[in-house]
């Protein structure tokens, strides 16, 4: 059987990197095949190239054994081949229908738009491929995986035969993530084709049939699920082994840390986020915060940590009541924030790692004496974070702006966990990692746990809420549902909660996901 | 595709990506950073003259009878007017020599008087430029430089006139003070609507501008008016022991004032890189969010800030009083204010670049006025040369295609500003 379609040696160099290095690859009619790399390991540069977003230096792509070019998404789509972005393509204010229909619009005679004609072609594909899409309905009142299935309509609305998803499960909850795993599924029963891109180990033995590894540039293994076990597949993605699992003990939680009393919390529309959310940390404890991204936990993390007022209750952090305070004077309580937005919050990207690395310290003995700062004593300081947190810098000048995503969180990390801390709110620390950061970073918080500091950390990845956590709280439109000890829960049980199910049975023992809960 | 290859790019991509520290930063970083600014000055020149063969009428009739001769007369055009513009500026070079040569000691001087002259020019340049390259540091877009070199000219006057009988050494300082003080409140007023109410400061500055220019029409016109100038918008002089001293006999100006801008210069950018206020300003003018988070407040930044580059901004005014004119009159800026914002980009808004890019704005400035006598090509020719010379350096893309320069790997040193309605 011939490869519906195949990439035959495409090569691709950008000034001074290789990110494309002389790539094969085949997708055959009617599987699934997973394309796993880190970030910046060479995937959406060649799914770019597929789709017309950049010219290969070297190389082929053949579609049914037909040698084609592929200059824009237009000549793209019209070989059938079309994408699912991790951000979708959607306007908010338009019904279904007109989403699909835009830049593919079917006429009337004069030149109306014929939305009817439209419509009944969706919802026949919605039928076919049970994604129970009303094409009437505006975008702006669906959830975020019915957007998701308008995509995939819009691809099949223009027959495209091949379906290259782009890290689809990012924005997914648990549960719709699973609702997309049986789309694809029967997407590909009836004979379309598909590439899924992801970092995620879970959902490529969950989903894939065929796995290619890519690695630095260069396609570096293949496999199937059947073969492969998560621990190698992380090795393949890596080029070495690589701890899954961070070795926790059972947490000895001491004295309380911190506790948030009715808080109440407004956005900035006055729109109340945070609704009356009572919460203790007590050290030696992790306290993860599950919920689906957008349920306060941005507002509520603000707010403990001095960078929005509340509109009423109380904060307390080390006996001190600090609703009032400001973002520096909890700091200097001890309480240590690796912000949700790294690049927003956290770093002053054309700065340099030194003087990213005091941030928040920078004022104080010894980094400066009175108003004259220590460059020598900021750069020893630099140096020393440099070494003890492995961030990978030309040297301590170079500007954080032009790290890697994971060392520019190490750099982070390395400021925040080297101060004398006794509370840490972690949000979203690993957020967009490879899975050799991600191992560190864990390591790294449970570590600060084990030295008696009390860690809240705030996480839409239900996984890593479940890998690191004590205890969890689960966050749903603004008010915390359900505290639960991190203790023989099931994920699925988890996942209901994030979707504002509480269930009846409260803790289904199931093992296997708390031990295979990783990534 | 053999091993080989394969290996050859998997070396060459560990090369780049794994270890940077052995490849990296191997450059002198200066030499990236100066050479868009000088390609940009060196294309600027090169379109000037493009502009002078095209608007010159001679150059026509040339073309008139034969292309040869269109060409040379094109040429020498050129040729004249740029001669003019360095003898001008910078001075005649054989004089120049010849005086050194000599042994009289007026020769000399008037010899370098065009190099003198343009340094004079520079000045006022150099500390307008750096209250712009102060508040684009800091995040803001203080566009009401004028206006606050306006005010801080008149109240330097002021003090310079009206107080008598103190030495020299308190006088000067005093007065120079005073100019920088009202720059300050000039800035200040829209640094605090800005950090209390998130007015922009790029509207407010506008507003103080104008306010500026009337207020100091009705000073010159009335309270602060020379007795018996007939109603003219004149200051009277102010007192010898209020004058920045001039170095040599008249009139050659070059005074005190400019090593007084390099020294301010120096504080400032000792003060932007070595202190905590500095960071404190970079770091909310780079990334409010990220000073939010590490605890600063934006508010106090702010405000203090455009204190800082208003007083800047005064000190030009002072300065051209106290040194140059010693009495104020409406025409006392030629667009100081507006040109700063393009000697603080041009300089990349360091206080070197800053310095540097003034003087070449008063060199040039000068040079334009002898090429204007010798060889009747406008002054305003020059205008156009900045403006190309600015145009590039906002640019800079353009100057890498022509040029066929690679993009810097490391991200630039940009200018961050918040934008419209952004943050506040």
């Amino acid at each position: 059987m011939t490869p519906i379609l195949e990439l035959k040696g495409i090569t691709k160099r950008f000034p001074g990197v290789l990110a494309n290095d002389h790539i094969d690859l085949s997708l055959n009619k009617g599987e699934i095949l997973a394309l796993l790399g880190e970030n910046g390991a060479g995937k959406s540069t060649l799914m770019n190239i597929l789709y017309g977003l950049y010219q290969p230096d070297e190389g082929e792509i053949l579609v049914n054994d037909e040698k084609v070019t592929i200059n824009s998404p237009t000549d793209a789509i019209n070989q059938g081949i079309g994408m699912v972005h991790q951000h979708f393509m959607l306007i908010p204010v338009f019904t279904v229908t007109e989403n699909v229909m835009l830049g593919n619009e079917a006429v009337k005679q004069a030149g109306f738009l014929d939305r009817k004609k439209a419509a009944d072609r969706i919802l026949e594909i919605s039928n076919h491929y049970n994604l129970e899409v009303n094409p009437n309905d505006y975008i702006r009142d669906l959830p975020v995986g019915v957007q998701q299935r308008v995509e995939i309509i819009k691809l099949l609305y223009r027959e495209a035969e091949i379906l290259i998803f782009d890290e689809p499960t990012a924005v997914l909850t648990p549960q719709e993530a699973d609702e997309l795993f049986k789309i694809m599924r029967s997407l590909v029963e009836q004979g379309k084709s598909i590439i899924f891109i992801t970092h995620k180990l879970r959902e490529v033995m969950d989903i894939a049939d065929r796995v290619m590894v890519i690695r630095r540039g260069a396609m570096v293994g293949e496999t199937t699920p059947a073969q492969a076990d998560k621990k190698s597949l992380a090795a393949m993605m890596v080029g070495r082994a690589v701890d899954l699992e961070v070795d926790r003990t059972e947490s000895t939680p001491g004295e309380l840390v911190c506790s948030v009393e009715n808080l109440t919390v407004a956005d900035k529309f006055q729109n109340i986020v945070v609704d009356d959310i009572s919460l203790e940390v007590y050290s030696g404890e992790i306290v993860g915060i599950a919920g689906v991204q957008g349920n306060g936990q941005t507002e509520l993390v603000n707010a403990i940590t001095g960078l929005q007022k509340s509109l009423s209750g109380k904060i307390s952090l080390l006996g001190e009541d600090v609703t009032k305070f400001s973002p520096r004077q909890i700091t200097e309580l001890g309480s240590a924030h690796v912000p949700e937005d790294r690049q927003a919050d956290g770093l002053v990207l054309p700065f340099s790692v030194a003087e990213n690395l005091v941030l928040c310290t920078y004022y104080k003995e010894p980094f400066a004496k009175g108003v004259l700062l220590q460059y020598p004593v900021i750069l020893k300081n630099a140096e020393k974070l440099i070494e003890d947190f492995d961030i990978r810098t030309p040297n301590a000048f170079t500007p954080v702006g032009s790290l890697s995503g994971g060392n520019q969180q190490k750099v982070i990390i390395a400021r925040e966990l080297s101060r004398p801390i006794k509370f840490l709110v972690a949000s979203q620390p690993t957020r967009g990692l490879d899975v050799g950061s991600i191992e560190y970073i864990h390591k790294r918080i449970v570590q600060k746990r084990d030295e008696g500091c009390g860690v809240l950390l705030v996480s839409p990845e239900l996984d890593e809420i479940m890998e690191l956590s004590d205890r969890i709280a689960v966050m749903y439109r603004g008010k915390i549902i359900a505290v639960v000890p991190n203790k023989g829960i099931s994920k699925e049980y988890i996942g209901l909660l994030m979707a504002g199910v509480v269930p009846e049975e409260p803790i289904q023992f199931d093992e296997t996901a708390v031990v295979e809960a990783t990534f | 595709m053999s091993e080989e290859k394969k290996d050859l790019g998997q070396e060459i991509l560990k090369e780049i990506n794994q270890d940077p520290a052995t490849t990296e930063h191997t450059k002198k970083p200066f030499l990236g950073k100066a050479a868009i600014p000088l390609l940009a000055i060196v294309t600027g020149l090169i379109i000037g003259a493009l502009l002078i063969a095209i608007t010159s009428q001679s150059v026509y009739a040339a073309f008139g009878e034969s292309i040869g001769k269109g060409f040379s007369t094109a040429f020498s055009e050129i040729g004249t007017a740029y001669k003019a513009l360095f003898t001008g500026a910078i001075g005649d070079p054989v004089r120049m020599i010849n005086a050194l040569g000599g042994d009289d000691a007026k020769e000399l001087r008037q010899a370098f008087n065009p190099f003198l002259e343009s340094l004079v020019q520079s000045t006022p340049y150099i500390f307008a430029g750096l209250a712009v390259a102060l508040g684009f540091r800091s995040g803001l877009f203080n566009i009401g430089v004028e206006g606050q070199l306006f005010i801080g000219a008149a109240c330097a006057t002021f003090v310079g006139y009206s107080i008598t009988g103190l030495p020299a050494w308190i006088h000067m300082p005093l007065a120079f003070l005073a100019g920088a003080l009202g720059g300050a409140l000039w800035g200040f007023v829209p640094g605090f609507l800005k950090a209390k109410t998130g007015g922009h400061e790029v509207i407010n500055t506008i507003m103080m501008n104008w306010i500026a220019f009337r207020l100091t029409e009705w000073l010159l016109s009335g309270p602060m008016t020379r007795p018996g100038s007939g109603g003219m918008p004149i200051s009277p002089i102010i007192q010898k022991t209020a004058e920045i001293p001039q170095f040599f006999p008249s009139p050659i100006r070059f005074h005190l004032g400019f090593f007084m801008a390099l020294a301010v210069a120096y504080l400032i950018w000792w003060l932007l890189f070595k202190t905590t206020w500095g960071l404190n300003l970079r770091t909310v003018g780079t990334n409010p969010r990220a000073a939010r988070y590490a605890g600063l407040s934006t508010t106090k930044s702010i405000i203090l800030a455009m204190s800082l580059s208003g007083a800047l901004a005064g000190m030009a005014g002072a300065v051209q009083i106290l040194a140059v004119n010693r009495s104020m009159a409406l025409g006392l800026s030629s667009g100081y204010g507006f040109d700063s914002i393009a000697l603080a980009l041009i300089g990349n808004t360091h206080p070197v670049g800053v310095v540097l890019a003034s003087i070449l704005f008063g060199t040039l400035r000068n040079g334009a006025t002898r090429m204007m006598v010798v060889s009747s090509i406008p002054i305003d020719i020059v205008d156009v040369v900045q403006a190309i010379i600015l145009m590039f350096v906002a640019a800079p893309a353009i100057i890498r295609s022509i040029y066929h320069l690679r993009k810097p790997k490391q991200e630039e040193d940009q200018i961050f500003l918040s934008g419209w309605g952004g943050q506040s």
